[in-house]
């Protein structure tokens, strides 16, 4: 068996080679997994906080409704009571960050009223809706109506 | 509406995720299982007659096994961060597996069945040649000059239980790339069961065209008499996997067209159309049946040997267009159509771009320019070495 | 605090002088906090509600997730479809979206046709195939049910974009890794609903946390026949529609 393992000697310089190359992979494995991995599940745990450190563009209704209550009062008591602030007037976290420096748009109403109320057979029949060149001939929808309550 | 787009795609499936690249890597990789099951078939299963091709089929499979990952690095936005794949493999991912079979495949059966079955020829130029090639040669006996009948005695028992081991191995390699398409349930002309033995048997067909092919060019550069007794025996086995291919193939279309479920019409449609060129005519007309007719009238009429020649050098060329045209209409085909089922996209072929007509060329050609270094490396015959 | 109309007008005319750039900017998201909020993801599971009867097509959705999470300009985290389904044919429905519906829709001119929205974004499934199929781990399913990704470490194969049944997926085209809809988690974690559900004015689309014994979302099961998006997909979607159509994919 001795005089067969000497003939063998390529083949264990081979096999040590690879154990060599194992091993290094191993030790590099170990050092180059992000920290975390594979702490929470086959990710990386900080992923987690890197997806909520984000900035917002939408502040939400209540960071509306902290100043402007009038309007909140107003909209309360009509029809587009369940519709927020942002829904029309667009996103505006800078603008409550920094009320001063940066005041929103006003929105314009030939525009913006159609994209809900034109009519179309694919809206639920339920919901209000107009063909605006019929119902109004073009005059703009808040000589009539007021967005905050509207009514009929 | 996108130019290109007929009936409703979701708006993000418009562009196609899986570009020419990608339908080079299985095609790469069957040549490379299909050349490895050749060889093998000389070593294990002891057909003496395709011995002049064991070599050479190794070297080819060698030769395209190392740019396998390259349409794959080319293609991934972020290719540095592909080691990730050893690092972190997701178990539950098809794909992440890839680099594991890969490694494998490369170092533990090709490179080694070739090292123990060139090491003799290692060890000879290690001390015959002059200047820098011979340090390669002397880095690759590993600091052994054993050539004893003892020593290449064990090399060749090694040598037989890694080609033991090679033929599974070379089962899982395409198997398994079959398998990425097959398991993805959301696409309906890929999920199928079949697709991993498809892809295999394809893959045979693929390789064993390419060795056969590659035997006769290389005989004629090297000024060498092409043995007849060979080349039948290739082509016979190529007629009867391909057979075997074709069938499979075939039974995926006709069970798709009797059980007709939700993605029929919409699939149907697609081969009548955007696909027809590519698999009506190509695959099936020009790449299958015109192939496997020319290597079975060989089988069943006597011809003359540069008959025979001349019509094997023809299947074997349209076999390479028939099954390069077949991982082309699995992978463009699959993602022509929406999956809602109710539209088409179509894929715009670029030249000179990253993923263009151009980079798959050269990576087409570059397997080859590595076979004819690795051939001028390490000679096909053991004469010519010494 | 009042708003007086003096200083709407201003705010008006400001838009004339300054015209798309103040606009713009009013787009562009504060900086990210220094300090994240205290959340327990254990407390959570997410998922949406959509009622079909009350989308009205109006894209006010695509166009809130555009600006919120700076979606690339023709991709999608979410979108609107429109259907059109003739008598008795179900199989073959009219869809379109166009944009995504980030500008709407032009009227329909069928009257004849059943016709209805559909709003689509990722399904969060529990056991979702992208998840699944990602080959690093790069995309997962975050502890409170979010399908998540990880710019940082995503190859850009696309296999995930593959796997999905629904086509919420895309690769970035600046990042070149793959982007898709995190139910705003950078909101939802600190308490404010997802921009999408913001901007609703119908209330058609509605966060829901199903781990909170007292969210809405127990009742609007309970109390409504409800469906997923293709469920022989068997994804465990957390998207529930409410009076969706069988002709929709």
């Amino acid at each position: 068996m001795a005089g067969g393992w000497r003939h063998a000697r390529h083949l264990i310089v081979l096999a040590l080679v690879v154990a060599a190359g194992l091993g290094a992979f191993l030790i590099l494995r170990g050092a180059v997994v992000p920290a975390g991995f594979g702490k929470l599940g086959h990710y990386r745990a900080g992923a987690i906080d890197d997806n909520r450190r984000r900035p917002v563009s939408f502040a939400g209704q209540a960071t509306c409704a902290d100043c402007h209550d009038k309007q909140v009062e107003a909209r309360s008591k009509g029809k587009h009571r369940i519709v927020s602030c942002e829904a029309c007037h667009g996103p505006q976290a800078r603008h409550a960050d920094d009320p001063e420096k940066l005041k929103p748009v006003l929105p314009d109403t030939a525009i913006l009223c159609r994209r809900c109320h034109e009519k179309d057979p694919a809206k639920p029949a339920h919901f209000p809706q107009v063909a605006s060149t019929d119902h109004s001939g073009g005059a703009a929808c808040n000589a009539c109506h007021q967005p905050h309550a509207p009514k009929m | 509406m996108h130019p290109g787009v007929e009936g409703f795609m979701y708006p993000n499936e418009v562009e196609l995720q899986w570009s020419i690249l990608i339908v080079l890597y299985p095609y790469i990789t069957g040549l490379v299982a299909g050349a490895f099951i050749l060889a093998s078939l000389e070593r294990v299963f002891k057909v003496a007659a395709v011995k002049p091709t064991y070599r050479l089929a190794l070297l080819t499979a060698l030769a395209f096994l190392l740019v396998a990952p390259l349409p794959l690095q080319l293609h991934l936005g972020h290719p540095e961060r592909s080691f990730e794949m050893y690092l972190t493999p997701n178990r539950s991912s098809a794909m992440a597996m890839f680099g594991f079979v890969y490694l494998w495949y490369l170092m533990v059966v090709l490179l080694l069945e070739i090292w123990l079955d060139y090491r003799a020829d290692i060890v000879r130029m290690s001390q015959t040649t002059r200047g820098p090639v011979r340090w390669i040669y002397k880095v690759l006996t590993l600091g052994s000059q054993d050539i004893s009948p003892e020593a290449r005695k064990i090399d060749d028992t090694v040598g037989w239980i890694v080609t033991i081991i090679g033929i599974p191995s070379a089962f899982l390699l395409h198997g398994y790339v079959g398998f990425i398409f097959g398991s993805v349930k959301a696409n309906a002309w890929w999920s199928t069961p079949l697709m991993p033995v498809v892809f295999l048997f394809s893959a045979m067909v693929s390789g064993i065209a390419a060795v056969m092919l590659l035997y006769m060019v290389v005989s004629r550069f090297q000024k060498q008499v092409v043995d007849m007794r060979c080349l039948d025996t290739i082509a016979k086995y190529l007629f009867y996997v391909f057979l075997i291919d074709f069938s499979l193939e075939m039974l995926d279309l006709i069970h798709r067209i009797y059980e007709a479920d939700e993605s029929f019409r919409t699939l149907d449609f697609m081969v009548q159309t955007r696909l027809y060129m590519s698999q009506v005519v190509i695959q099936i007309c020009i790449g299958t049946v015109v192939p496997l007719a020319l290597l079975g009238w060989t089988q069943v009429r006597r011809l003359s040997d540069g008959v025979r020649r001349a019509m094997y050098a023809t299947a074997g060329v349209l076999t390479l267009i028939g099954i390069f045209a077949m991982r082309w209409n699995v992978v463009i085909g699959g993602q022509l159509f929406s999956k809602s089922y109710l539209g088409y996209t179509t894929y715009k072929l670029e030249f000179a771009t990253r993923e263009g007509l151009l980079p798959a060329i050269v990576l087409m050609i570059l397997p080859l320019a590595i076979l004819w270094v690795l051939l001028k490396l390490l000679p096909l015959s053991e004469k010519e070495a010494a | 605090m009042d708003v007086s109309r003096r200083e709407m007008l201003a705010g008006a005319a400001k838009f004339l002088v300054l015209g798309f750039a103040a606009e713009a900017a009013a787009d562009v998201p504060l900086a990210a906090p220094a300090q994240l909020p205290a959340y327990d993801p254990s407390q959570h599971w997410w998922g949406m509600t959509i009622d079909i009867d009350l989308c009205i097509g109006c894209g006010n959705c695509v166009r809130a997730c555009s600006a919120e999470n700076g979606v690339p300009d023709g991709y999608f985290r979410t979108w609107v479809e429109r259907y059109h389904v003739k008598s008795g044919d179900q199989e073959h429905p009219k869809v379109e979206s166009p944009d995504g519906a980030i500008k709407g829709f032009p009227p329909s001119t069928e009257t004849n046709e059943k016709a209805f929205y559909v709003p689509k974004l990722c399904n969060h499934c529990e056991t979702s195939p992208c998840v699944q199929v990602c080959p690093v781990g790069a995309t997962f399913e975050s502890p409170d049910g979010v399908v998540l990704v990880d710019t940082t470490y995503c190859l850009g194969c696309r296999y995930c974009i593959q796997a999905c049944p629904y086509g919420c997926r895309y690769i970035h085209p600046e990042r070149h890794t793959v982007d898709k809809c995190s139910l705003c988690y950078h909101r939802i974690t600190q308490g404010l609903t997802t921009a999408c559900c913001e901007a609703c004015p119908t209330g058609a689309r509605k966060l829901a946390d199903l781990k909170n014994p007292k969210d809405p979302v127990h009742a609007f099961l309970r109390d409504n026949k409800v469906q997923v998006l293709k469920p022989h997909m068997a994804t465990r979607s957390k998207t529930f529609y409410k009076d969706l159509d069988g002709s929709v994919r």
